[in-house]
């Protein structure tokens, strides 16, 4: 079979190859699109199924340090979820991580785009101040965690040192007070999102063609008109994608709350990505870990329904 | 672009592309059943510090010769020995020897992992009893220490001597002292409240002293001790950044001079000594009333053996375990450490080396291990406590914050 078509002139069609040929190319052809697709789908299927899955069949499972030994997981029902559920510290970091996430995105997002729009007006050392508010990317988030650690520490920080000095009270307790530490989270949070939300809207501000500007200028549109029937509108795809990477990297955050506040003082900084820490790697409770995992996921894939949607009216 | 060519193409590619996916998936599948070497022995530990690292590989190049084999010496920061145990062991990759922080022993030990030493005739002979209770879990001894440390109260000489103060011995005195060396930028105290076990470790002390146990939470002496860190607050000799301060931070604050006195562990020392120009002393942590025993949590770290298929290597793996606490190793390692060795007769030559830390050799014979009463359930104990003194410090009343921890410790697991 293989001789007959490898051997056929192309340019030779037969009756019989005419009848035939359609059908098994067809075939053919399909399944070389599977081939290109395969690997993507067991990529997928092993590294994104898999764990998934896993997560929530480990939900319902007693999984101790013990399983690792003799390998017995033995299913409990909707114990795990009933015990994350009863405890007051999951409804907490839930509610923290909603205020963690929105307090972010929306001082990330605003200052990124008031800081975008400054950046697109053209002033001496532009190029260079806008390098200089990278910086912040640059640096490692547990390195920005230990540094506003420092500048934060209520009697030896910098900020509270310069409040003195300029003469706005000096002893504010960033951090070290269960009212205060979350706001302050933020806001080093947002201090590290700037720079991202202000590059890829810098970029988005720069595809809109100038012409549309000088005409509405022309039309005596004023500059909030020209902001929110121009800019808007053309930088909303930018938009989405900003505002959806970020609300990502925001909704898990981990790392930054471990090295500024360890979900302290008095749990008041804990949210669903610490809660999944403690569970699983101090508690060494992995079913509970899996719980608060999965509701996650849960929170992410909702979002992600949103976007999805979204985008497909934009489609059409 | 006749068809034959395109579907004969197509064919090849799906080929190849299946080929590719089957051995990316093989790959990712097969399991790491990597063989041991019969000669190479591995000891697993948190020695990522670099004096640390320095001072093991030492010890583990003289065992090696003695015993005539290769030790391998893998370290991975201490928050991770317990995960990287648990993931080797279902790989059945465990290493012949784990180091273990002796508060982390129980939970491997009640999973099943840990070969009973005795068994494997190291023998606890000259070890104090206190000592070989950190290191065992349900009565079976796990875990041979090596050194083990306690916390003690460090205080700076000159400012003492300026301020005509001696070094408190009673919770009262200590208050009265910390309140008359505040002043300026300068705290009287500086302890860690952080919300980690850091915080938690220096608790036990005041809690344990005070006759307060970690059973009962909700008691009204662990209340008292509660009570005790909030007047110190209250009398603002002592910072209320205290509940974000890991023991770390709190030998900075040290040393800077933010703080006239400290509790701290012997393994500051080594920074302390760096700044040649602080003169600290130390001594047994303030007791509630005259004549109470100071009672400090032992810390430090244990030897194990996990539980290998392979029990030829496990009777190596002791051999090790017996070389690295010799006397001479223990001796060596206090000495690099400035931590108190496990065994009396080691001890007793340490303590003559190094008579400035006898406050701290006292104050390890009569310290206690943290999960001796409640093993493994120590980190849900721990994590209760912690939420509880932040919640108390930062308003709180200690009763209440108490009482919760004590609900949430014994409804968890």
């Amino acid at each position: 079979m293989s001789t007959t078509t490898a051997t056929a002139p192309a340019v030779q069609r037969t009756a019989v190859q005419k009848r035939t040929d359609p059908a098994r190319a067809r075939r053919r052809r399909r399944l070389g699109q599977w081939g290109f697709i395969a690997p993507a789908v067991v990529f997928m299927l092993l590294f994104f199924g898999y764990p998934l899955v896993r997560n929530v069949v480990m939900s319902f499972q007693d999984f101790s340090p013990s399983t690792f030994f003799d390998g017995k997981s033995p299913f409990n029902g909707a114990d795990n979820w009933s015990k994350v559920f009863h405890d007051d510290l999951f409804g907490k970091a839930l509610w923290h991580t909603i205020v963690f996430t929105i307090g972010s995105l929306i001082g990330q997002f605003g200052i990124g785009l008031a800081l975008a729009a400054f950046f697109t007006k053209r002033f001496p050392l532009n190029g260079f101040l806008r390098s200089l508010i990278l910086l912040p990317w640059l640096v490692p988030m547990v390195v920005s965690g230990i540094v506003w650690r420092r500048i934060l520490d209520q009697d030896t920080g910098v900020l509270n040192s310069f409040a003195e000095v300029i003469g706005l009270g000096g002893h504010t307790p960033w951090l070290t007070s269960p009212g205060m530490a979350l706001f302050s989270v933020i806001m080093v949070n947002i201090w590290i999102g700037i720079p991202f939300n202000m590059v890829i809207l810098y970029g988005g501000l720069q595809e809109i063609p100038k012409e549309l500007y000088e005409a509405s200028s022309l039309d005596g549109a004023s500059a909030w008109r020209t902001f929110r029937s121009i800019t808007l509108p053309l930088l909303k795809p930018v938009i989405t994608v900003v505002l959806v990477l970020g609300f990502m990297s925001t909704v898990k955050i981990l790392d930054l709350i471990l090295a500024l506040t360890d979900g302290g003082p008095a749990d008041s900084t804990q949210t669903l990505g610490t809660l999944t820490y403690q569970n699983s790697f101090v508690q060494l409770d992995f079913g509970a870990g899996a719980v608060v995992g999965n509701v996650l996921i849960l929170i992410s894939a909702v979002f992600a329904v949103f976007y999805l949607r979204a985008n497909r009216s934009e489609g059409k | 672009m006749p068809r034959p060519r395109r579907g004969r193409r197509g064919r090849s590619t799906t080929a190849a592309l299946t080929a590719c996916s089957a051995l990316v998936a093989g790959a990712a599948l097969t399991g790491c059943g990597a063989g041991r070497d019969p000669g190479v022995f591995t000891v697993l530990n948190s020695s990522t510090d670099a004096s640390y690292h320095g001072w093991d590989a030492a010890t583990l190049k003289r065992c090696s010769a003695e015993l005539g084999l290769t030790i391998e010496q893998q370290s991975v920061p201490a928050a991770q020995v317990m995960q990287k145990s648990l993931r080797m062991a279902s790989s059945k990759s465990l290493p012949d020897v784990i180091q273990f922080d002796a508060s982390e022993m129980p939970t491997f030990a009640e999973a099943g992992g840990l070969v009973d030493l005795r068994s494997l005739d190291l023998s606890t002979k000259d070890i104090p009893k206190g000592i070989v209770d950190f290191g065992s879990y349900k009565g079976t001894y796990y875990g041979a220490a090596r050194t083990v440390n306690t916390l003690a109260l460090f205080y700076n000489k000159d400012i003492l001597k300026k301020a005509g103060l001696d070094v408190p011995t009673t919770w009262d005195e200590m208050r009265q002292s910390a309140k008359k060396l505040t002043r300026g930028s300068q705290y009287g105290i500086a302890l860690s409240a952080g919300g980690a076990e850091d915080g938690v470790f220096q608790f036990a002390p005041f809690m344990w002293s005070n006759g307060g146990d970690e059973t009962d939470l909700a008691g009204p002496k662990v209340a008292g001790a509660l009570d005790y860190w909030k007047g110190l607050i209250k009398d603002r000799s002592l910072s209320r950044s205290t509940v974000n301060w890991t023991q770390a931070d709190v030998n900075d604050q040290f040393m800077a001079g933010n703080a006239a006195m400290m509790i701290n562990g012997p393994w500051q020392v080594e920074t302390l000594n760096t700044k040649k120009n602080l003169h600290w002393g130390i001594a047994q942590i303030p007791v509630p009333n005259t004549g109470d025993a100071s009672v400090g949590p032992l810390g430090g770290a244990v030897l194990t053996v996990p539980k290998t298929e392979d029990t030829g290597r496990q009777k190596t793996a002791a051999k090790i375990i017996r070389c690295m606490s010799s006397e001479r190793e223990q001796i060596t390692y206090a000495r690099n450490s400035w931590m108190v060795p496990a065994n009396e007769k080691a001890a007793a030559t340490w303590r003559k080396e190094v008579p400035e830390l006898d406050a701290l050799a006292d104050q390890v014979a009569t310290a206690r291990s943290r999960t001796a009463k409640v093993g493994a359930r120590w980190s849900s104990v721990s994590l209760a406590l912690q939420s509880a003194f932040q919640s108390a410090l930062t308003g709180q009343s200690s009763e209440a914050a108490l009482k919760k921890a004590q609900s949430r410790a014994t409804s968890g697991n």
